[in-house]
């Protein structure tokens, strides 16, 4: 190679390469991050363990391994778990702002996490019982609507397309679902209008944001209001005067498994629910290998990420945006079906109630990976599930407070707290060209 | 119109230089020729064959490829994904990525061109960079190469290294048409010189012909390419660093431990690669970057600490190395951008308001002096040219009393007529007594203007040398190479001797020998 030869050949033997980094010793900032962490999880390990500890009651938390009180079940003291528990977060958060363990921090963080969590539970469930099956099926059903909406994010947003539309999307797609499912009389017809009304909402949102290169934010806050607006006046005006007619969609089956099902506590789960539960977490292993490990994948990630680059290798790159976007649509819209043909059996008003910004900060707390919107979605799921259990409950903490974590955790995201979050380089730049 | 009537032809096997100024539209024409832009008139012969070119793909299919003067590397891509991308090769719909690796080894070898198919763009330096766009171009089976400034970013000595990967290359029947602004660089390598005027062909000539004819040529009138100027009478030490240490916006130590003094009446010039700690040493002094460690002094008086706008007011002029993005704001008129900085001070206005008769005054006295081509002080300044900008941001630095003038890239992208007349204020500055600091990524510059070259190489002064110093002595401190020899008349004032452990010591330094293409950035 011509460069050895080249710089071997210089005239002076005595040239040595100066200076190599050994950075000189600057003083090393003492409160980096994982200091910082450790403060936070130390302060709430503290709260845990000081605040709730005395309010438990010193009677038995039952958690029961079923779907009610029967059955089964992890028995704890109360107040000795709310203390324990309490204490695992402080001295998790103890070696954190200690500054040991490093190459575990997430695994030290999410540890110290949990304490906090499991000390919280013991307090609330003292005296009572928490049926953990009913709570992990309720937390994945919750989640559902929040992963198809993150996943439809991932894919705008990976290729530079920013997605604050989905909630509207999934107001379109549950009142399409309701309508033509109750017209047609079939799920299934239901469940594909709903994916067409993503796709409406995606269409203008491309077309604007694409073609004529409007601030995404924008158009994405008034497709939300306009898809609120419409779906609304078309509540009033149609289902509320024939519900029959309009707005009384079958529901979607529950599928069982053979055999799959009868696997403790995660068959119930898994293998006794719904179609959409499964489209959701297949969709999140599929479009996680896609993304990684196809041409589209790696194009639509150059198109997020440098679209210049992609444009002079000879990609299109609008193109390209243009499809993420539109599949995301449907697959926004079929989330948006999880409220009339899952849960509810109706359409009603705004009742899709914020989900699609749930959905947003599941994204974003994801770090845009579709497995990164999985755990953030259930992790949502679980919050909204346990304030229903709170209130049921009679607890003494009011449930809002749950309802505000999913917007808590994401200000934490975004504000770098935990983690870096690096959002792709040219999400919400429109391409062009020059 | 950048490009207004050009005829170029270029020969299999030739090296094809296209001279000209920044702004003549040489960028135009090669844009138009790959595809990324659309000609309104004339015609592409490949072969002897009409082809019209909508996008890029339609230029690689008929075999040319383009290396950009800002590259087109996706960073957080490995180097294998960068060069696939576009025209990956899939087995039962997944990537082959043993496929991807496999070919940029072979391209790699089979021209010279060492690259890391796992490596991921954004650790690489930008020597690196620039080979894995040149790989990425031949595994696309091209015959036409065009190479956009692609020496702007290289140390002399990687430059030699690209001039010898383009001889190769021509060796091998591909043709090379070679943009620059660097009359020697084309002198050396060109088989064939087409320079442009104004968006116009000039002339056509062989590589025979004398620089000042070449540099005439490409400005259209005879110009001076020497910096004359009156011995320095240094006097007090005006700008002391001392321990500095600053990291970059990643949090990777950029400069590394500097010490240095400037001294009234004196120009110190620091030279070095692009993203050796430049930028981020004179943004630590402009308050702009928190430093880590260390202390800077303006006449004794400490500016860590400060605020920018105290900096600038205690008699500091800063011209920021990026023009367009800190120098003016664009959608301001020329009068506004010429009081940005004293828009609160008589006569200009107050906490209150504005003075706008004061202002106008002031600008149109600017505007003569300083001798902006505009067609009137409330033009906004995007309608400038790049260097009637950069003459709108040195008329306002210099606008007021100084002990410390800062330029860095005080002549990025600015005509040949504006750099003869900003150096000039720039050495009449320093004979009025202030000190001077001026960075520049252009060894000419640099050695041009300064009393004291400061050569900087990953976050430190490797050493100060004299003006006078040979070329190639100052290339090879810029490769970070320090020669015992060379030491006695130049005390090198790097930083902390104690730490200058030996070299080779850990993962992140370069094999010598070829280390020298790698070891211009970062």
């Amino acid at each position: 190679m011509s460069t050895t030869e080249q710089s071997e050949s210089q005239p002076s033997p005595t040239t040595a390469t100066a200076a190599n980094p050994t950075p000189t010793t600057a003083p090393a900032r003492f409160w980096d991050r994982q200091r910082r962490l450790g403060v936070g999880v130390v302060l709430i390990g503290l709260i845990a363990t000081v605040v709730f500890g005395p309010l438990a009651p010193s009677k038995t938390a039952r958690f029961t391994l079923s779907e009610d009180a029967a059955g089964a079940a992890l028995s704890i003291n109360g107040q000795l778990g709310t203390i324990l528990f309490g204490l695992v977060a402080v001295v998790a958060g103890g070696v954190l702002l200690a500054g040991l363990a490093r190459r575990f921090q997430t695994t030290v963080l999410s540890l110290g996490i949990l304490g906090f969590v499991l000390s919280f539970l013991c307090w609330q469930v003292a005296g009572k019982f928490l049926p953990l099956v009913d709570t992990a099926s309720g937390t994945l059903q919750l989640a559902v609507p929040l992963v198809l909406g993150a996943l439809a994010g991932v894919l705008g947003e990976r290729s530079g397309v920013v997605n604050v539309a989905i909630e509207g999307q999934f107001l379109m797609g549950a009142f399409g679902a309701a309508l033509v499912g109750t017209m047609a009389t079939s799920v299934w017809l239901g469940l594909f209008s709903a994916a067409i009304g993503g796709v409406l909402i995606a269409a203008i949102l491309a077309v604007l944001a694409i073609r004529y290169l409007v601030d995404q934010v924008v158009v994405g806050i008034v497709l939300n209001l306009l898809a609120l607006g419409m779906t609304g006046f078309l509540y009033e005006r149609l289902m509320q005067t024939d519900a029959q007619s309009y707005n009384q969609p079958p529901r979607m089956p529950e599928w069982r498994i053979p055999g799959l099902a009868d696997i403790p506590v995660v068959g119930p789960v898994l293998f006794d629910t719904n179609l959409l539960v499964w489209l959701a977490l297949i969709l999140v292993f599929v479009i996680h290998f896609a993304l990684t490990r196809t041409r589209w994948g790696l194009r639509t990630r150059a198109v997020g990420e440098h679209p210049t680059a992609a444009d002079t290798v000879g990609i299109r790159v609008r193109g390209l945006r243009y499809l993420n976007v539109l599949l995301g649509g449907v697959i926004a819209g079929a989330g948006g079906a999880y409220f009339t043909l899952v849960a509810t059996g109706s359409f009603n008003k705004n009742m899709t109630a914020g989900a699609g910004f749930i959905a947003l900060a599941a994204l974003i707390f994801g770090r845009w990976t579709p497995f990164g919107a999985l755990g953030a979605a259930l992790f949502f799921g679980f919050a909204q599930k346990l304030a229903t259990y709170l209130s049921v409950a009679g607890s003494s903490v009011p449930s809002q407070f749950l309802n505000m974590l999913p917007y808590l955790a994401t200000i934490i995201a975004v504000a770098g707290l935990v983690g870096r979050v690096r959002a792709p380089a040219a999400d919400g730049q429109p391409y062009i060209k020059s | 119109m950048a490009n207004d009537h050009i005829d170029l032809t270029v020969e299999p096997g030739e090296v094809h230089a296209l001279l000209g100024e920044n702004g003549a539209g040489k960028s135009t024409l090669m844009n138009q020729l790959y595809g990324l832009l659309q000609p309104d008139e004339g015609e592409v012969l490949v072969d002897g064959v009409a082809r019209t070119f909508r996008s890029p793909r339609d230029a690689i299919a008929a075999g040319i490829g383009m290396v950009h003067q800002h590259f087109m590397l996706v960073p957080v891509f490995t180097v294998a994904e960068n060069i696939a991308l576009g025209a990956e090769k899939a087995r039962a719909g997944f990537l082959d990525r043993r496929r991807a690796r496999r070919e940029v080894l072979e391209v790699s070898e089979r021209y010279g061109l060492p690259v890391d198919p796992d490596a991921l763009v954004e650790n690489l330096p930008v020597g690196a960079q620039q080979r894995v766009e040149i790989v990425k171009a031949l595994t696309r089976d091209v015959d036409l190469l065009i190479l956009d400034e692609p020496t702007a970013v290289l140390t002399p000595q990687e430059t030699g290294e690209l001039l010898e990967v383009m001889r190769g290359l021509a060796a091998a029947g591909k043709s090379i048409v070679f943009i620059t602004h660097k009359l020697k660089e084309v002198k050396e390598i060109a088989d064939r010189i087409t320079v442009i005027r104004r968006g116009r062909t000039v002339s056509s000539v062989p590589p025979e012909t004398p620089e000042e004819e070449l540099a005439s040529l490409m400005v259209g009138r005879a110009v001076n390419l020497e910096i004359t100027k009156a011995p320095a009478e240094p006097g007090r030490e005006v700008l002391k660093i001392s321990g500095l240490i600053v990291d970059d916006d990643r949090g990777v130590r950029a400069v590394d431990g500097v010490d240095l003094v400037v001294r009234a009446g004196e120009v110190l010039g620091v030279a070095g690669v692009q993203g050796n700690g430049q930028t981020e040493l004179v943004e630590a002094v402009m308050g702009l970057r928190e430093p880590r460690a260390g202390t800077i002094q303006v006449d004794n008086e400490d500016l860590i600490g400060m605020t920018t706008k105290h900096i600038l007011r205690s008699g500091v002029g800063y011209v920021p190395e990026d023009r367009s993005h800190d120098g003016v704001v664009k959608e301001f008129t020329v009068a506004e951008n010429l009081v940005l900085d004293q828009y609160d001070r008589a006569p200009y206005g107050n906490a209150w308001r504005l003075n706008p008769a004061a202002v106008a005054t002031a600008a149109r006295e600017r505007v003569e002096q300083f001798d902006i081509r505009t067609s009137s002080p409330d033009a906004t300044v995007s309608t400038l040219s790049g260097g009637n900008q950069q003459k709108v941001v040195v008329a306002r630095e210099l606008s007021r009393p100084l002990r410390l003038f800062i330029a860095a890239q005080p002549t990025r992208g600015v005509d040949v007529g504006s750099i003869e007349f900003i150096h000039g204020r720039i050495v009449r500055e320093r004979d009025v007594g202030t000190a001077v600091l001026v960075v520049s990524s252009e060894l000419d510059e640099v050695a041009g203007l300064a009393d004291r070259i400061a050569v900087m190489y990953r976050g430190r002064i490797l050493a100060i040398v004299s003006p006078d110093t040979p070329r190639e002595e100052i290339g090879l401190l810029m490769a970070g190479i320090t020669e015992p020899t060379a030491a006695p008349a130049t005390p090198a004032d790097g930083g902390d001797p104690a730490s200058e452990g030996p070299a080779g010591d850990d993962a992140d330094d370069d094999v010598d020998g070829h280390g020298v293409a790698e070891k211009g950035i970062k």
